[in-house]
């Protein structure tokens, strides 16, 4: 379970979250939504532990970051960054075991590990020989995915995972993120400003606007009953694509 | 990249550099320790020096061989260092003990004082600088204008003021030290009421300007009055009805602590004076230009002594490779532990970091030969200014290139590795290296192919290596023997290149050499 406490956080005195909770059970996968501006990306930054936090509390399982060392808080939150994040001076499996073996893991536990993840993943083995300048975006994801669960963490966290790919891989890479979900059986956090992709994956979807909660819920919740206007015309803002018969 | 993150990176390279730096500063104290010739501490050597054209070596080469034979002091040789400016400094300094100059040119370009012209009045001059000369060793070895002899009859030239009927069209190349000596170039022009077409006088090195002349490139040159390519090339020497030129008597220049110290040594050279007529000097620089003697040989040859065992081509090609990897290994090495650390804090501290580039790129502007003139003061002649010298050119590769690596290491991947968990250490090792390092491997191949050139002008204050057949074959206007430097020279950067693609194979992440 993640929780996240009556967060705030201003930088020169500017308030960029204020008193923001959010609870994502055991096992189920929550989509934190926004645009660009609305604290997303500084609450992503604090749920790592990489700044600190003014006010309030991040929690894993009951237990507070703020009792961690950050290695430790490392392996309880696999974080998939955007675009994967991969180092490109890794090969795709050094990229997936290079915190393992920096804990010290032997060859084979490392091995035994990587397979059984690839095979969540459902990547070619070939591919694991690759560097990330020679895999495709798909590809790519998936080594990410792979990466973030190699420490067994209680939380994945992602951020904007299919933002960088095209519409048809984006639609296959969907669907098998959900059931990959589903296999690894975590808790688990997406971040993202596309709301096609949060209800698509995502049981519950949390709206964040300049800093605060305006509304946490399913997507029938947010679009039957918004909490406010803006809950309306961020879902309506997403429905880009004009209607054929008034093209003609 | 936003500069918060920068910081983080970079203060993370920082902490881990830091022990480091500690450890270069003992290393460098301790190499430069290691460079002070054992001998010094060991009975003290007389050090000679020379200036760089053919007379200068073989005169050098008898005084060092006099003392030799008639005191058994060591004699370190420390021939073909330059112009006078070098070689004065380096008296001054104690990097050598004694030198031959001439009369003209210790009262023109020494005392500024063109008017002394007897040898006791320069002699009392020089006492104020706290030196001392001998008398004239016998010669005169002023300066003269020489055409080719052709050239000559075409003209109908026989004196310098013959030259006034073809002053808009002769084509002149001048020594640099000729063109700006009061009693050189302005003071001709004036004497004989010469003017000469500004475009057609060129300033040019004087061991090249006989090339110059002999390729018909130039009609005119400024010569010594002794200088055997004057039979080589036969050139006729334009007289000086004026009596224009000053008297150049060669003398012995010392320090007098030295004379006071090494009287058995200062006599073994008096026992010189006028030993050494106009003729016999004509003689032995033909020897050493047109018969390729060695200038070891030519001395014994003229004290009667026996000749030397000279060693064999390879022993020498040998010993210069050792002398110039020396010279650009330490210089190397000097460049990454001071010149990586530097790039690091030119990233960490902005203001700081402007100043630390414009700076390494500052001492990139000064030229070579007067880079070495600033160090001879500080660290003498021979290896230790030559290093230095070095250790400053091979510093702006270096230092420019761990900027531009570590700046261009994405603010992301930082952040990431911060996020997995990663120490200081291992993102410095795991993430920031591997990514910054072919930007750096490139700065410090850089740095060795300029340095491996560079280190050839090494040889005109007395360090040796490759550059030593070079300076003496452009003195004795040899090109067999210029080349018995410039090929190993060349073939060492080759190899240098070699080398450090084969170290980017292994030390360049096969992820970042494939694909982008």
């Amino acid at each position: 379970m993640l929780e996240l406490q009556n967060l705030s956080k201003s930088y020169e005195g500017k308030s960029v979250l204020s008193d923001v909770n959010l609870v994502v059970p055991k096992g189920a996968t929550h989509a934190l939504i926004g645009s660009s501006g609305s604290g997303k990306t500084t609450l992503l930054r604090i749920t790592l532990g990489l700044i600190p936090l003014d006010k309030g509390y991040v929690k894993i399982n009951g237990q507070a970051l703020s009792s961690f060392t950050p290695i430790e808080w490392a392996n309880r939150i696999g974080y998939v960054p955007q675009d994967g994040g991969l180092f490109p001076h890794l090969t795709a499996k050094s990229n997936v075991s290079l915190i393992a073996s920096l804990r010290g893991w032997g060859k084979a536990q490392i091995d035994d590990r990587v397979e059984e993840l690839r095979k969540v993943v459902n990547l070619d083995a070939g591919i694991l020989e690759h560097f990330p300048s020679e895999m495709s975006g798909g590809q790519k994801q998936r080594v990410a995915i792979m990466r973030a669960a190699m420490m067994d963490p209680a939380v994945m966290l992602l951020d904007e995972p299919m933002g960088a790919l095209d519409p048809l891989i984006r639609r296959s890479l969907q669907q098998e993120l959900k059931s990959i979900f589903k296999r690894l059986g975590k808790t688990v956090l997406l971040v993202t400003h596309d709301l096609g992709e949060a209800v698509f994956l995502a049981e519950q979807i949390t709206m964040l606007h300049e800093g605060a909660v305006v509304q946490t819920g399913s997507y029938g919740d947010l679009s039957l009953r918004p909490a406010n206007a803006f809950v309306t015309q961020f879902i309506n803002a997403q429905r880009t694509l004009p209607d054929a018969a008034v093209l003609q | 990249m936003t500069g918060a993150r920068v910081s983080i990176a970079v203060g993370i390279i920082v902490a881990a550099l830091r022990r480091l730096t500690a450890f270069v500063v003992v290393a460098a104290i301790l190499a430069l320790a290691a460079l002070t010739p054992a001998a010094a501490l060991a009975g003290e050597p007389v050090v000679i020096g020379g200036k760089i054209f053919t007379e200068g070596y073989i005169l050098g080469e008898i005084g060092a061989q006099a003392i030799e034979s008639a005191t058994h002091t060591p004699v370190t040789r420390k021939l073909g260092m330059g112009s006078t400016g070098i070689l004065f400094e380096a008296l001054k300094s104690g990097a050598i003990d004694v030198y031959a100059d001439y009369t003209g040119t210790l009262a023109e370009a020494i005392l500024k004082q063109p008017n002394l012209k007897s040898l006791d009045d320069i002699r009392e001059a020089l006492s104020g600088l706290g030196l001392t000369m001998s008398g004239s060793l016998g010669f005169n070895d002023t300066y003269a204008l020489a055409v080719k002899a052709g050239f000559a009859d075409a003209h109908g030239l026989k004196s310098i003021g013959d030259l006034t009927a073809i002053q808009g069209t002769v084509r002149a190349a001048f020594s640099y030290e000729f063109m700006d000596r009061k009693d050189g170039y302005p003071g001709l022009v004036d004497s004989y009421h010469l003017s000469f077409n500004p475009q057609n006088v060129n300033r040019m090195e004087h061991s090249l300007s006989f090339q110059a002349l002999d390729q018909n490139a130039v009609d005119l040159i400024d010569v010594y009055s002794t200088d055997a390519k004057i039979k080589k090339f036969d050139l006729r020497l334009l007289e000086d009805d004026h009596d224009y030129f000053p008297v150049y008597q060669a003398v012995w220049v010392a320090r007098k602590s030295f004379v006071d110290q090494h009287p058995r040594e200062w006599r073994a050279l008096l026992g010189l004076e006028g030993k050494i007529s106009a003729e016999a000097m004509l003689d032995m620089n033909a020897q050493a230009e047109i018969q390729k003697m060695s200038f070891d040989q030519i001395a014994s040859r003229f004290l009667g002594r026996e000749a030397p065992n000279s060693e064999s081509m390879l022993d020498k090609i040998a010993s210069r490779t050792r002398e110039h990897l020396w010279l650009v290994g330490l210089s190397l090495l000097f460049s990454v532990i001071v010149g990586i650390p530097l790039g690091v804090a030119a990233v960490r501290f902005q203001a700081a970091g402007q100043a630390i580039l414009l700076t390494s790129a500052l001492i990139q502007t000064v030229p070579s030969l007067a880079l070495l003139c600033f160090l001879i003061p500080v660290f003498g002649v021979g290896t230790k200014p030559a290093l230095a010298a070095l250790c400053l050119y091979s510093l702006l590769p270096v230092v420019l290139n761990t900027f531009t690596g570590i700046r261009g290491v994405s603010a992301n991947h930082l952040e990431n590795a911060r996020a997995f968990g990663l120490t200081r250490w291992q993102v410095l090792f795991r993430v920031v290296l591997p990514l910054a390092s072919p930007t750096l491997l490139a700065g410090i191949k850089t740095a060795t192919i300029v340095s491996i050139g560079t280190a050839t002008l090494a040889a005109l204050v007395g360090a040796g290596g490759y550059g030593a057949p070079i300076v003496s074959g452009l003195a004795l206007n040899d090109v067999p023997t210029i080349l018995t430097g410039a090929i190993p020279a060349a073939l060492m950067a080759l190899v240098a290149y070699g080398i450090f693609e084969l170290i980017g194979r292994v030390m360049i992440p096969a992820g970042l050499r494939r694909g982008r």
